[in-house]
């Protein structure tokens, strides 16, 4: 396996860790609080709109020369990557609340609570539902959740496979990340409060912010000093960038919304 | 157009702007104008890989720092 590939892989992998583990959360709060049936019939409704997302856009982005691709997907994953180094910098330097699982699945658990079901149904009798009734808000809620982050999902894995004309590497990495959360979820039946969220989401933000100059420098026409070994460079001067404004911003701001230990 | 359909088209391009530009809309146009600059610099025959990595840097710190104030 290449370097480029490994990056690729090692990228795709943490993020779609990260979003499973948000996914898996609020799934997790309707599950148990609602509807089992419902919530996995929400999951199964996203699964089918996020692979018909992929069947489309997927040949499509590979039939674009490979110039305009990587420009267009250096662009955006730029675009992305930003936003995702933006808020992890604002976490660890505690600007940010940091993303507490354990807190959301509370929050999820007790809207989920006190929301009548899909027939009127109270608080109290919410478990009532038999196995034919499917529970709107219960599959509503899991619908959203997961579709959303499995958009980011397919996101990534989209552009790093086709830029790299590797969707299946794309696609294994992504499928072993979920696989891998679902099953400590099923094993725990509990949020996913110890895997390191905050700090995998600083090193998604790293790698997507330096693929994507790497791709939209190239795709815009320049050439990098040493070719694709310019990310052995790239990738360690993002995250030096990143932690040189997490120390600015310690020093600058008192903390307003630190909630635990950080660390990228 | 009908209430009834805009509003509709109006939620979802509200989550497809959040879904892509998120909070500061400056860093998408930074990223634009950084690759619209290194293509511009290298057509004209330049040295231009540098300029993305100096505009994202640049994008960055600014962003962090008006979200900071």
């Amino acid at each position: 396996m290449s370097g480029a590939q490994f990056g690729l892989a090692l990228s795709v992998f943490l993020a779609c860790a990260v979003e499973a583990v948000e996914a898996l959360t609020i799934v997790l709060a309707v599950g148990v609080t609602r509807s089992w049936r419902s919530a996995l019939y929400g999951v199964g409704a996203a699964v089918v709109v996020l692979a018909g997302l992929s069947a489309g856009l997927g040949p499509a982005l590979t039939a674009l020369p490979i110039g305009v691709l990587r420009v267009v997907v250096g662009g955006l994953l730029l675009v992305f990557g930003l936003q995702w180094l933006r808020k992890a910098v604002l976490r660890a330097s505690g600007l940010k609340a940091l993303h507490d699982e354990t807190a959301i699945f509370a929050r999820e658990r007790a809207a989920a609570e006190t929301t009548p079901g899909s027939a009127g149904r109270k608080t109290t009798d919410i478990r009532a539902f038999s196995a034919q009734q499917i529970d709107g808000y219960a599959f509503t809620i899991a619908f959203k959740g997961s579709l959303l982050e499995g958009l980011e999902v397919v996101f990534i894995v989209l552009t790093f496979g086709a830029n790299q004309h590797d969707v299946g590497l794309a696609a294994v990495a992504a499928a072993i990340a979920v696989i891998l959360v679902v099953a400590a979820g099923v094993a725990v039946r509990a949020p996913l409060a110890r895997v390191p969220g905050n700090a995998m989401k600083f090193a998604v933000g790293v790698m997507l912010v330096s693929f994507g100059m790497f791709w939209g420098t190239e795709g815009a026409g320049a050439h990098w000093p040493g070719g694709d070994a310019a990310l052995l460079a790239l990738i360690p001067g993002t995250l030096l960038t990143a932690l040189a404004c997490v120390a600015a911003l310690r020093r600058q701001s008192p903390p307003r919304a630190e909630t635990g230990a950080v660390g990228p | 157009m009908s209430a009834r359909l805009a509003a509709p088209l109006r939620r979802a391009w509200l989550a497809i702007w959040d879904f892509v530009v998120g909070d500061d809309w400056r860093l998408a146009l930074g990223v634009v104008v950084a690759l619209g600059a290194t293509a511009a610099v290298a057509g004209a025959g330049a040295t231009a890989w540098w300029i993305t990595p100096v505009v994202i840097a640049a994008l960055l710190g600014l962003s962090l720092w008006r979200a900071a104030r």
